[in-house]
């Protein structure tokens, strides 16, 4: 029982090449010659798509569109989801469990559900569709990546850091701001890192919650419903395969003392 | 041994300070005052939008007009079974199921081997590649899918290479699984769903498996059981709680899905479709929470029968 | 029973019928205490007795749910902790994971606003005391158990507690440190003539240490005294029972050995071996008894013993006499002066 059979080994292996080998495609299309049809092997290669990219103002305002609503995405459900983490984490009342249910909502219903009745909320308001009801719907399902991290590392610190504190001479405000904050730091980025890279990809709600501004993620909807240029998108999809990776890889990084990155199994459309 | 006499200045007094006695003095001030912003949010105006559109299903909309008639009424609930509505249920429910079925197949092995056999590194390895595409772009991963399955793609090149492009053909001609190429096929759609939720489904069985005592495959195999009779009464057992946690997600996010079905697939619709044209186009946002209220209640249902299971520990 | 507190115009800590209950557990039912200034005063009794709780109050983590607490005269209920005179030396040392040790010592200080010169002089003077000198930079996880106990000491005292609170503080730490600690902690309160109020379960230590030790049981104090008295005048069953294991003797045995009807603590020390043959001394009763179980504990041997009555004791005689053997009868010296006389049970 001590080592792995060769089967298993080829199992596993083969299902983490499964896992990753469409990633590779996308990289290698990037650079083929062919427009107009996605022919393997790639007739020839260039490396003309990256600069025809560099001049289109298209995917550059969806690019600054996508990181502007993510950026404050972030914001908000880093400020809600600290909130809420610090109400829930170690208090005990009647109502703490449905109360977690209702964070975790937005993404355990499916994606089209959150953002039909987002959008008809909207509407009902009375509130035109615009950069912000597009934020709005990301803070949403944003908040519960942030408040998982933050209740995982609240959990760990050990209230008596905080009886010392305010043993010490510090109020409630002094205490969050000298001892609290510090600790959950790394959590608190690593969830916002996770909350940005959610964000940066969301297309499903953001169809739903935005006028006729486009995302990056709209953008490559459009494309792949109707290519035009293909390997531009393919250009584009290495991008966002780039600033997706690196916030996930240190976010990674910086939750992996005492545990796995928080928030992994909950995430989806 | 002493101190030094030192006066120790007084901390300022400030508004701040006051409400933090006030905080303090009344415990659960504190709880209600952090929780208000997330709650008005997600309580008020999400939840209260839920109801509204969920609510909606007991309307009917008026077939000339094509407003909604806001009275309760069974009628578009009962429009689900109409056979053309029926269809479209059960089709998803079936693709939702094989999905759920290679997903688990695959991730086993995966799951097994990092959980019984990968050390310290490799387990961290072996981390890092299933999160790395688990939070990597959606859409990519999905237009990954349309270059490989294109006709004149890599799937189809390499099984001409292999010379199994008759068999590949032969598989396209089959009723139900098959299309004229396998990005007009269900079979293409499934494939596409397996690897977008596989993450998903090999996280929560490498932690079922964890829990696993090395010790108690040892007792099996003391006590005579060969590898084979150890997996399916000992193993296969304790993995379940995960397979069942995973397949909550794996079964969730394919119901709600109608992107894949609208870049890889046939012109047959399915549930997210529904909804998609339904609250759009047609504008029958009636039939269409109704629509919604289905995968809802399929996952209620599931995670009830998985609460039971204990699948939640192995989240 | 609650003996009157040392004579001082104000106490340092004065609590009048505090109450504490969490749900149905009443943790503090009913404590009235009086700690004087310069006092170290250890509450001893076994976990979920409600002494760690009776610290809590006083350093304002909780809050009474009836009673009344004063600090040197003023009321504190309704009171946060950093409002109080008081700090606290915390079971787990509590130490900022996130901030090196000089800078955990002058949290205190940077909290009331002290310039950062002024604080650092007196954050390293404060480590001295404690034999912490020099280890400024370091962070609490590379310090040894007993160095952190030692920061967290520094970090309380460097901010001028009029009382110190120490939760269970040498509880994580090995034998010898211990002891060593305990020598330590006494001098320290001494030389800077603060009150301590110190919990503990270890009743070898708050005999050890204390001026006063306060006996905790189901949340009241059953007795308080100086060590000496609590250890030699058990008031009750359970106080002889907790602090060394005292024998408790029965009204009717009292009797059979002469003594007046009631209940009575006997230290096991205080029972004597005879030879055969020799009678009892004067103001002693002789009994027989058969040998249970004989344990040597260097100094002395500890005899545990059945009478002919029936009733099981235990005496500890010195080591250096011949030892009976487990099935040996043996004769026994109960020197009456030795009973002393317990609360009656209702």
């Amino acid at each position: 029982m001590n080592r792995p059979s060769l089967g298993l080994k080829i199992a596993a292996l083969g299902g983490l090449a499964f896992l990753h080998v469409p990633l590779l495609f996308i990289l290698l299309y990037a650079f083929t010659t062919e427009e107009k049809s996605y022919a393997f092997p790639p007739p020839g290669y260039t490396l003309k798509w990256f600069g025809v990219v560099w001049g289109r103002a298209d995917i550059w305002a969806a690019v600054g569109l996508s990181l502007k609503v993510a950026t404050i995405a972030t914001l908000i459900a880093l400020v809600l989801g600290t909130l809420a983490a610090g109400a829930l984490a170690r208090a005990k009342f009647f109502g703490r469990e449905p109360i977690s249910l209702l964070f975790v909502l937005p993404i355990a219903l499916p994606g089209i559900v959150t953002g039909i009745a987002l959008r008809q909320a909207f509407g009902l308001m009375e509130i035109p569709f615009s950069f912000w009801t597009i934020v709005l719907g990301h803070a949403t399902f944003c908040i519960v990546v942030v408040y998982n991290n933050a209740v995982a590392r609240l959990r760990r610190l050990s209230p008596s850091l905080i009886e010392a504190s305010m043993d010490l001479g510090a109020d409630a405000f002094q205490t969050f701001r000298l001892v609290v904050l510090p600790n959950i730091g790394t959590a608190l980025l690593a969830g916002g890192m996770l909350a940005f890279a959610l964000s940066f990809d969301e297309v499903i709600v953001t169809t739903f919650t935005a006028g006729q501004q486009s995302t990056l993620p709209i953008w490559m909807l459009s494309e792949l419903i109707r290519p035009r240029q293909r390997p531009v998108t393919n250009v584009v999809a290495v991008l966002v395969i780039l600033v997706t990776f690196l916030p996930i890889l240190a976010a990674y990084y910086l939750t992996r003392e005492g545990g796995q990155a928080r928030g992994a199994a909950g995430t989806g459309k | 041994m002493s101190l030094a006499t030192f006066d120790l200045p007084s901390p300022r007094e400030g508004a701040l300070r006051r409400f933090s006695d006030l905080l303090l003095r009344r415990g659960h001030l504190i709880v209600l005052l952090l929780l208000a912003p997330p709650l008005i949010w997600l309580g008020l105006v999400y939840l209260g939008s839920l109801f509204v559109f969920l609510g909606q299903s007991i309307f009917s909309i008026d077939e000339f007009s094509g407003t909604i008639v806001r009275e309760p009424t069974t009628a578009t609930l009962l429009e689900l079974f109409r056979p053309a509505n029926f269809d479209i249920l059960m089709r998803t429910v079936g693709i939702a199921t094989a999905v759920t079925l290679l997903c688990a197949v695959i991730a086993f092995p995966i799951a097994y081997y990092a959980a019984r056999y990968a050390g310290p590194r490799a387990k961290a390895a072996f981390y890092l590649a299933v999160m790395m595409p688990l939070w990597s772009s959606y859409l990519v991963k999905v237009y990954g899918w349309k270059l490989l399955l294109a006709k004149e793609g890599a799937i189809s090149w390499f099984a001409g290479r292999l010379g199994l492009d008759g068999a590949l053909d032969a598989w396209l001609s089959l009723p139900l699984v098959g299309g004229p190429s396998l990005s007009v096929s269900y079979t293409g759609m499934v494939l596409t769903f397996t690897y977008l939720w596989l993450p998903f489904m090999i996280l929560p069985v490498q932690a079922a498996l964890e829990r696993v005592p090395a010790s108690l495959i040892e007792a099996a195999g003391d006590l005579g059981a060969g590898p084979g009779y150890t997996f399916r009464s000992v193993i296969l057992p304790l993995a379940m709680p995960g397979v069942v946690a995973g397949a909550v997600f794996t079964f969730s996010l394919t119901l709600g899905d109608y992107i894949v079905p609208q870049i890889i697939g046939t012109s047959a619709l399915v549930l997210g479709q529904a909804v998609y044209t339904l609250q759009g186009t047609a504008g029958n946002i009636p039939l269409a929470a109704a629509f919604s209220l289905v995968p809802i209640l399929v996952m209620a249902l599931f995670l009830t029968l998985a609460k039971r299971t204990g699948a939640f520990d192995a989240m | 029973m609650h003996a009157p507190a040392p004579t001082s115009a104000v106490p340092a800590v004065r609590f009048a019928g505090v109450a504490r209950h969490f749900g149905a557990v009443r943790a503090v039912d009913g404590v009235d205490l009086s700690i004087a200034p310069g006092e170290f005063f250890a509450m001893l009794g076994p976990s979920g007795s409600g002494k760690t709780t009776c610290l809590r109050l006083i350093a304002g983590f909780e809050q009474p749910d009836a009673g009344h607490i004063e600090i040197f005269g003023e009321t504190v209920e309704g009171l946060p902790p950093y409002r109080r005179p008081v700090n606290t030396v915390f079971q787990d040392y509590a130490l900022f994971p996130h901030l090196s040790v000089g800078e955990n010592v002058a949290y205190g200080l940077k909290v009331r606003g002290v310039a950062r010169a002024e604080r650092e002089k007196l954050a390293r003077e404060a480590l001295a005391l404690v034999k912490l000198a020099g280890l400024e930079a370091r962070r609490p996880a590379q310090l040894s158990g007993g160095q952190r106990q030692r920061v967290a000491l520094a970090r309380a005292l460097v901010v001028r507690p009029k009382v110190l609170l120490l939760d269970e503080p040498l509880g994580a730490l090995d034998l010898k440190l211990r002891e060593e600690m305990q020598v330590e902690l006494k001098s320290l309160q001494r030389a800077l003539g603060l009150s301590f109020v110190f919990v503990t379960h270890d009743q070898g230590e708050a005999l050890s240490m204390a001026d006063r030790v306060a006996v905790f049981n189901e949340g009241r104090i059953v007795q308080v005294g100086p060590p000496e008295t609590v250890y030699e005048r058990p008031a009750n069953r359970f106080v002889a029972a907790f602090v060394g294991a005292a024998n408790v003797i029965e009204p009717d045995m009292a009797v059979a050995l002469g003594a007046a009807s009631g209940l009575y603590s006997l230290r096991p020390e205080k029972i004597a071996l005879l030879a055969p043959g020799v009678p009892a001394p004067d103001g002693a009763a002789a009994i027989e008894a058969s040998v249970v179980d004989v344990s040597y504990q260097g100094a002395v041997r500890r005899l545990a013993v059945r009478t002919t009555a029936g009733v099981a004791l235990t005496a500890a005689v010195p080591a250096s006499h011949r030892a009976p053997a487990s099935g040996d009868s043996v004769r026994l010296a109960i020197p009456l002066g030795a009973l002393m006389p317990m609360e009656a049970e209702t």
